[in-house]
């Protein structure tokens, strides 16, 4: 499954989509950016409340498919249009990160 | 000694947000070079957890990454407080990082421990007041 046939199945919001045609594999959930980083493998659904601009970073350099943001947190613009020229995919949910990831599982992920 | 590709960078230790431009710049660097995506992936987080480290503590420093044929070097050279038990800071979760690092996801006490895990071999120079120097190898078998 591609990011945006995620966002697509399970109605997400589109926060940046430069690389929508890559493939998602497992989840990670976390807060912490270095357990995110030693933990996280790539390709994974990373879900985060975290909304500063080092989740970017930790994005691309943990090569992660994209980042959820759940519980409704929102992005700076700058933060946002720096994940759009890195590449970084970052869909964002209503939902708590649990059921979120409830929904993730539905799918097989 | 074998020829090796060098790339330096100085870790400016003012802007916390700006931290991991050398990382994402050494990312670009080896996939240039062919590095296998997965060792590039290792050695992109250990060196951000370093640039984090020099700049939370140690005001800044400096990065020079050497690329052998049958290994990836990665030298960070910092002049902060130094490191006074070299032993405890490798344990996880421990850390002495402030708690504005904290709340921006930081601090956690696992960036040490991350970049022992992902390379091959870390070795941590460090004397109190003087500054701190860590080499990190990681093989390209």
């Amino acid at each position: 499954m591609t990011v945006t046939e995620l966002k697509d199945t399970l109605s997400l919001t589109s926060v940046t989509l430069p690389e929508g045609d890559r493939e998602v594999e497992g989840v990670y959930i976390g807060d912490l950016l270095s357990w995110v980083m030693g933990r996280a493998q790539a390709d994974n659904v990373w879900l985060t409340i975290m909304s500063n601009l080092n989740i970017v970073a930790v994005a691309t350099l943990a090569d992660v498919s994209c980042i959820i943001l759940c519980e409704g947190v929102t992005l700076e613009e700058s933060v946002r249009s720096t994940a759009e020229a890195k590449g970084v995919n970052i869909l964002a949910a209503e939902a708590p990160a649990y059921e979120t990831a409830k929904r993730l599982a539905e799918l097989g992920l | 000694m074998d020829e090796a590709v060098r790339f330096h960078f100085v870790v400016d230790g003012e802007d916390f947000t700006s931290a991991g431009q050398a990382s994402v710049q050494v990312k670009k660097n080896l996939r240039r070079l062919g590095i296998p995506p997965e060792v590039i992936r290792k050695i992109s987080i250990a060196m951000y957890e370093g640039e984090i480290n020099m700049v939370i503590h140690a005001d800044g420093g400096e990065a020079e990454v050497l690329v052998y044929e049958d290994r990836i070097v990665m030298i960070l050279t910092d002049r902060g407080p130094g490191i006074a038990d070299v032993e405890k800071a490798m344990q996880e979760g421990y850390s002495t990082a402030p708690d504005n690092v904290r709340s921006l996801g930081f601090g956690a006490g696992m960036g040490l421990p991350n970049m022992k895990r992902y390379t091959d071999d870390m070795k941590i120079e460090s004397v109190v007041g003087e500054g701190t120097t860590i080499t990190m190898t990681v093989l390209l078998a």
